[in-house]
């Protein structure tokens, strides 16, 4: 087992750094793309017991490459059972039993609210993005809720154009009052750092930072007066082992798919 | 009753201008085949309904078919954007698009719902999100024995849904394994239903927990090897991964979109003589057919 340092690119560390808030035999709600890709890296590396649902309905799937959709056969063969979409909604989910839904989203605000249906205004949008898919119920209902993007004014913003899945909402206790079960978002992961939110606004707060990224450069991309937390942690540097893991799941899920790299992924 | 017939006849008899047509499949066994045959008739004014509407959809968006989605994920899973269903929400090419937006939550229990004769969908869902300000189908109502809000939205009730699923026998019983989707559940809630399948075998070999849906409750089984590409139908054939790329392309003008469709769907016959012209136009797709 060799320890050396390597050299890693913001997506390495930012997926690296995904799967390890992922504790072993946690249930695990997966969305497509990012998502997957740290939840598999978990299962691979620290977390041989995490169990990973897929909305279209594997549980406990094992796959050997990453899946570009969320149907995947490979998700189905692997998985200790299949079920049908509404039992992976109205039992799993709405049943209480994910400890952790793990999404992407388009664009986040500061009380880590999710935007995947629109820019601009709905019935005129600027962009017209996929939409819910999985994410209100999972968001809501999930004990807690990891976030990964990728870092950008565009993708960080103040204010959504529209809330697809609850995060605080407004702050404070709003989610709270709001009946919402699940705790929430409890930690957003980018290709700059870790965001956590702030115990009692709620909003989201700078607590670990990438090695090699300055606070300035997450401030800049950003879209809000970005709060730094004054206990802020330098990320870990991934080790080779967990490195290589993460490029050999790769390098089988592009000569599977025939893709340049394995992380684009969708839900039809 | 399920009649065995040929696809064609299927569509013509089941599928009519205006109704509320679902063609479900989850990644897995979606029902490329019938879609195409709905195209070729040129079916019009429909409602379509599919939690993830993918390339078919764009494929009858952009050819005229539909006047209403009711979705809730749209895209090509793995690439980008429905360029087709863009341009009619954006646009309104080639006729306006009106849209009603879901989770994959609520349209699963919607589903349900209708399959079990209920008038709407009952869950904890939507809390916080903006789709119920968007979406007069999405309201909460009082839970008569304890007060709780929850979510309530109508059922889906299609007057057909069209599935693929890997096998019938000789009477119409078919059997579907792997990654079910709504299925199941989006062929009971219809009025009328077609199953296209990859083979008519003597015996299902079917254990008894197995995903089958008896003949009586189907309109129509319809043999169609490879029915489901680019998707896959598990245990006969592979997702073509490199068509849902090209399909990009193709998609993102209105005339390589209208040639594309000329070519491969207008002027082909069948699905099988669609496999042939797109074996030539596009010979790095996989051509086989299962």
């Amino acid at each position: 087992m060799s320890t050396a340092t390597m050299d890693f690119t913001a997506t390495e560390i930012m997926t690296v750094a995904a799967s390890r808030l992922l504790k072993d035999g946690t249930v695990c709600f997966v969305g497509i793309g990012l998502p997957s890709t740290a939840a598999n890296l978990a299962r691979l590396t620290h977390a041989p017991d995490v169990v990973l649902i897929y909305e279209s309905g594997p549980i406990g799937a094992k796959p050997t490459v990453l899946p570009l959709s969320i149907g995947d056969g490979d998700l189905a063969l692997t998985a200790d059972t299949v079920v049908g979409t509404p039992e992976i909604f109205r039992y799993w989910l709405q049943g209480g039993r994910i400890d952790v839904g793990f999404l992407g989203a388009a664009q986040v605000d500061r009380f880590a609210n999710i935007n995947t249906t629109v820019i601009g205004p709905y019935d005129a949008p600027k962009v017209r993005l996929p939409g819910a898919g999985g994410a209100p119920e999972i968001a809501s209902q999930a004990k807690e809720v990891f976030i990964v993007l990728k870092h950008s004014p565009k993708a960080f913003v103040a204010k959504l154009p529209f809330v697809t899945s609850a995060g605080y909402l407004d702050g404070g206790d709003a989610r709270t009052r709001a009946g919402i079960p699940g705790a929430g978002p409890t930690a957003v992961i980018t290709d700059l750092g870790i965001l956590t939110p702030d115990p009692v606004s709620k909003e989201l707060t700078l607590t670990g930072i990438h090695p090699g990224v300055t606070v300035e450069q997450v401030k800049a991309a950003t879209g809000w007066d970005l709060k730094i937390s004054p206990d802020l942690k330098t990320t870990e540097v991934p080790d080779a082992e967990t490195l290589t893991a993460l490029r050999d799941l790769q390098a089988r899920t592009a000569a599977a798919h025939g893709t340049a790299q394995g992380q684009a992924g969708g839900e039809g | 009753m399920a009649k065995i017939t040929p696809l064609r006849e299927a569509v013509a008899s089941l599928v009519r201008d205006g109704d509320t047509v679902a063609l479900e499949g989850f990644t897995h066994l979606i029902p490329h085949a019938a879609g195409h045959e709905i195209i070729r008739q040129g079916r019009r004014g429909l409602t379509l309904v599919r939690m993830t509407p993918d390339l078919i959809y764009d494929q009858m968006i952009g050819m005229g078919c539909a006047a209403k989605l009711i979705f809730s994920w749209g895209g090509n899973p793995g690439v980008g954007s429905l360029h087709r269903f863009r341009d009619a929400v954006e646009q309104g090419w080639p006729q306006p698009l009106a849209i009603e937006e879901h989770s994959h939550a609520g349209m699963a229990n919607a589903y349900v719902a209708g399959a079990s004769n209920l008038p709407f969908a009952l869950l904890r869902g939507y809390t916080g999100s903006d789709l119920p300000k968007v979406n007069p189908n999405i309201r909460f109502v009082e839970c008569p024995f304890t007060g709780e809000k929850l979510a309530a939205i109508p059922s889906v009730r299609p007057d057909v849904t069209v599935i693929h699923a890997q096998k019938a026998d000789r009477r119409g019983n078919v059997l579907l394994w792997g990654i079910l989707g709504v299925q199941k559940e989006a062929v009971l809630a219809a009025k009328r239903s077609i199953v296209t399948v990859e083979e008519i075998v003597d015996d299902l070999e079917a254990p008894p927990n197995a995903c089958v849906l008896p003949a009586w409750a189907l309109s129509a089984v319809c043999p169609v090897p490879g029915g489901a590409y680019p998707s896959y139908a598990q245990g006969y054939s592979e997702r073509d991964n490199r068509f849902y790329k090209a399909w990009d392309p193709i998609a993102r003008s209105r005339e390589t979109f209208q040639a594309w469709m000329r070519r491969h769907v207008l002027d082909t016959d069948d699905f099988a003589d669609f496999r042939r012209v797109l074996a030539e136009s596009m010979p790095q797709s996989m051509t086989e057919v299962a």
